[in-house]
């Protein structure tokens, strides 16, 4: 019995690659197995060569693994370009159609199945991918009766006929492999799962699903990719909360739109990638002075420009720092997992009221679109907090306003919204006074730039960083973010069993740097190793400016649009000490 | 019931003395009293330029946001709580050069909001550049030989994106240009006004006498039907859009606040926002 197991698919885009993926890992989550999905597409919609990757496992696991036990194969060129991935005894499922060849150097095994001609006897070639996870499933030795209860549901809708011709074909995909290869491969036996149930989705959704559960209303967005599933899954939902999602005519309008909504009362964000959120740097400095809250997420693909829209990168943390034109107060937090996607998006609606300033949420391509394992999420961590909102303020006098910015000891005025009758006040993006009537007097400029800086003095985020430091002393600090942490673990594990010591900090908040809780682990490290998806060590690089030990902050970069695996990490990380 | 005082506060705009734009904010002000409004239910948001001014200048709440963004920013507030009145407004250049887009596409989506362009053919603020709706041949600052850019028709432009609603004033005519403000107000949609302000200092072309000689009022034409949508392009084209009134209206399409699925009826500010369990336990369901 094995406690884990990688499996991938590939084929043409749009012949059913996703769908298998889909039906497959569900029912594999009813089991209760951990899983870890990755989606490797391209920027088209049809064609092209496309593959899904999932690991099983009985334990929690959050990184894609360096090797392949099964490939399912809907033509040569998913063979010839992910057989490499198999280990020695490795499976390969494969649409006898194509004549499949196992390609030179792999060892592997080939069990051609008529895929394509059994989903046509049966009516259609759109079940193909019915027939290829039927004969996955039963290699596997898996109950058939959790698998068919996952097509049933899949296809419920459709009628008793469709879900009955689907079943169909997934028994006679495996029944044609166990006839191959003489019953569920002994090799390919997992362990029971713990049969915990739990969630089985991406970044993306739990963001939104976060954001509906913090009270957020309505989304205004541009689609981009990886973003816009969260458009997507909240136009499904917002309606029935009176909400919608408004798709603006680019992200320019997103952004304000946004902010007139925060404005005017009603918890609203935007998601976009790195191109979209290029735009909207002009209304994030609009937020910050005006001091109105906004959140906005940004699933990071690869850049500069167009860049790998569909690949994995971390490269806009400079961006999101540095981007408006000015000074402005503003909060960056980078979720790691999926269960933080969901609890991140309230922490940064109620940090954005808080403190009345932008918020980011930072994911990267593989947290919001991989497929994960995700623990149930707990109702009772939803907690909304809007903070110095005020309404029934006492009637102003003739001319008189409501100070809506207010010089306060915390930096942070009370918040009225329109309609409020003592509340009347002017907001701009000029300088202004404690009305909000543009002024230009030196005294006001400054006071006035020295509240608004000085509302981040005390925020207070927990678990600003993640520490995992079993060591007092390590020779490497790992540091990463967003959805690096799984798979520097691993390499971590590997390491430990060679003796080599280190510690792992994951930076939550990215901004403004949690200096006083990093350095104590910083300090005790001989080195500083900071793992990131892009080329010039954005990370490492605040840890530098804000940290200092200059001298033992190492660089660990790959920015060729593919994560991380934990053998590169292990093998850096074995050079380096 | 407030009187167009109450409109009022006492800060003294920054416009030059005999800017069209003090016309503008007088007839904000009278209409937002004649329709029966309190301060605190009206929205004044507008972009940068002189104009962007304005709403300052109105006792109510007012938003002074960045070029070009009045619109998606007035869409934002008025989608947040629909009970509240919202008048966009901006300049020529703000609505028609940079934030033209917005234009377009706000016209297109038909949130009930009120759009007032003080369009004065030139950059005032920055003293002195062409704008979109500068002639040909106009001589400014950025255009010293003259313009050879063609001079923008936005109320064409409207019409052809589904305007529901598109009117023209002149700073001048106070009463006109207050009952259209009404009309705009009382529009369920996009109202798109445009007016005629002109600028004293750097615009010495498109005077207060030059549009009082070239302005047509279409109250004077007679058999103009504002609910012809053809008549409507046909007479802007003819006059090459310097005509004044209701050019078109359609009362048959409903807001986007209206036609959106599910969109609350009430103000969405006044929501309560806590998820109930049942509602919480639902929505895991499909991830199960």
């Amino acid at each position: 019995m094995i406690s884990q197991l990688s499996w991938k698919i590939g084929g043409q885009q749009g012949e059913g690659v996703e769908s298998t993926d889909r039906i497959f890992s569900t029912a594999l989550n009813r089991l209760g197995y951990y899983l870890y999905g990755y989606r490797h597409f391209s920027s088209r919609i049809k064609g092209g060569h496309t593959n899904n990757k999932i690991r099983i496992s009985t334990k929690p696991i959050r990184a894609i693994s360096d090797d392949l036990d099964i490939l399912v194969a809907f033509d040569q060129e998913s063979i010839d370009l992910n057989g490499h991935e198999l280990h020695d005894n490795g499976v390969i499922v494969a649409d006898a159609k194509f004549n499949p060849v196992v390609p030179e150097g792999v060892t592997a095994r080939l069990f051609a199945v008529p895929i394509t001609a059994i989903a046509e006897e049966l009516g259609t070639s759109l079940m193909k991918n019915m027939v290829a996870s039927g004969a996955s499933w039963a290699l596997l030795g898996l109950p058939l009766e959790v698998f068919n209860k996952a097509v049933e549901e899949e296809f419920g809708r459709k009628g008793a006929a469709v879900v009955e011709k689907n079943i169909d074909a997934v028994r006679r995909g495996a029944e044609f492999v166990l006839e191959q290869a003489g019953g569920p491969l002994d090799e390919f036996q997992l362990e029971p799962a713990d049969g915990k149930q739990k969630l089985f989705m991406i970044g993306n959704d739990a963001m939104a699903l976060g954001s509906l559960a913090a009270g957020c209303r309505i989304m205004s967005a541009y689609p981009i990719t990886p973003a816009s599933e969260v458009m997507e899954y909240l136009i499904k939902k917002l309606p029935k909360f009176g909400g919608t999602v408004v798709q603006t005519e680019d992200e320019i309008a997103a952004a304000t739109m946004a902010i007139g909504a925060n404005y005017a009362g009603v918890r609203t964000m935007t998601a976009s990638a790195g191109p979209g959120l290029s735009l909207m740097m002009e209304a994030i400095g609009l937020a910050g002075m005006t001091e109105t809250p906004l959140v906005i997420i940004d699933t990071q693909r690869g850049g500069p420009s167009t860049g790998l829209p569909t690949k994995q990168e971390q490269s806009d943390v400079n961006a999101m720092i540095y981007g408006t034109h000015g000074e402005i107060p503003k909060i960056i937090i980078s979720p790691s997992s999926i269960e933080e996607c969901f609890y991140d998006m309230i922490e940064a609606f109620n940090l954005s009221e808080q403190y009345q300033c932008p918020v980011i949420v930072l994911t990267d391509l593989q947290l919001s679109l991989g497929k994960q394992s995700c623990e149930m999420l707990d109702y009772d961590r939803i907690v909304i907090n809007r903070g110095k909102l005020v309404s029934d303020v006492p009637l102003l006098e003739t001319h008189a306003q409501f100070k809506r910015y207010e010089f306060t000891e915390d930096g942070v005025s009370p918040r009225v919204i329109p309609g409020e009758k003592g509340g009347l006040h002017h907001v701009t993006g000029v300088e202004h006074d404690e009305i909000g009537r543009p002024s230009e007097s030196s005294i006001n400029r400054k006071k006035m730039m020295d509240k608004r800086l000085s509302k981040l003095d005390n925020l207070q985020i927990t678990n600003a960083i993640h520490v995992d430091a079993s060591y007092e002393e390590p020779e490497l600090l790992i540091v990463g973010m967003g959805s690096t942490g799984g798979t520097i673990d691993e390499a971590r594990a590997r390491l430990e069993q060679e003796g080599i010591k280190t510690n792992h900090i994951t930076v939550r908040q990215i901004y403004p740097f949690p200096t006083e809780l990093f350095k104590p682990y910083a300090d005790r490290a001989s080195q500083i190793v900071v793992v990131e998806n892009n080329a010039t060590g954005q990370l490492a690089d605040q840890i530098k400016l804000n940290v200092g030990c200059a001298e033992k902050v190492r660089n660990m970069l790959k920015y060729d649009g593919t994560p991380f695996l934990p053998s590169e990490i292990y093998s850096r990380s074995k050079e380096l000490v | 019931m407030a009187t167009f005082k109450e409109f009022r506060n006492n800060v003294k705009p920054n416009w030059c003395p005999g800017c069209g734009d003090f016309s503008i904010q007088a007839a904000i002000q009278r209409a937002a009293a004649n329709v029966g409004l309190e301060p605190e239910q009206l929205a004044v948001i507008s972009g940068i330029g002189c104009s962007g001014r304005i709403s300052g200048y109105v006792n109510a709440y007012g938003f002074h946001g960045i070029h070009g963004r009045a619109l998606p920013i007035a869409q934002g507030v008025k989608l947040a709580n629909r009970d509240l009145t919202v008048i966009a407004s901006g300049g020529d250049g703000d609505g028609f050069a940079i934030g033209m887009g917005h234009t377009v596409h706000a016209i297109r989506r038909n949130v009930n909001i009120t759009y007032i362009v003080m369009d004065n053919q030139i950059y005032g603020l920055t003293k002195g550049q062409t704008s979109p709706r500068s002639a040909v041949g106009f001589k400014t600052k950025s255009t010293p030989e003259g313009s050879v850019e063609t001079t923008l028709a936005p109320l064409e432009i409207a019409l052809a994106a589904g305007a529901t609603f598109v009117a023209q004033s002149f700073s001048s005519d106070l009463k006109q240009l207050t009952s259209l403000i009404e009309q705009g107000i009382n529009h369920e949609g996009f109202s798109l006004i445009n007016v005629f302000s002109p600028c004293v200092t750097f615009n010495k072309i498109n005077t207060y006498d030059w549009f009082k000689e070239n302005i047509v009022n279409l109250a004077t034409v007679e058999g103009y039907d504002p609910t012809n949508r053809v008549m409507a392009m046909t007479k802007l084209m003819e006059t090459n859009g310097m005509i004044t009134g209701l050019i078109y209206q359609d009362t048959s399409r409903r807001s986007y606040e209206n036609l959106v699925p599910g969109f609350s009826q009430e103000s969405l500010a006044h929501h309560d926002l806590t998820l109930s369990q049942d509602d919480f336990n639902g929505l895991l369901k499909e991830f199960k």
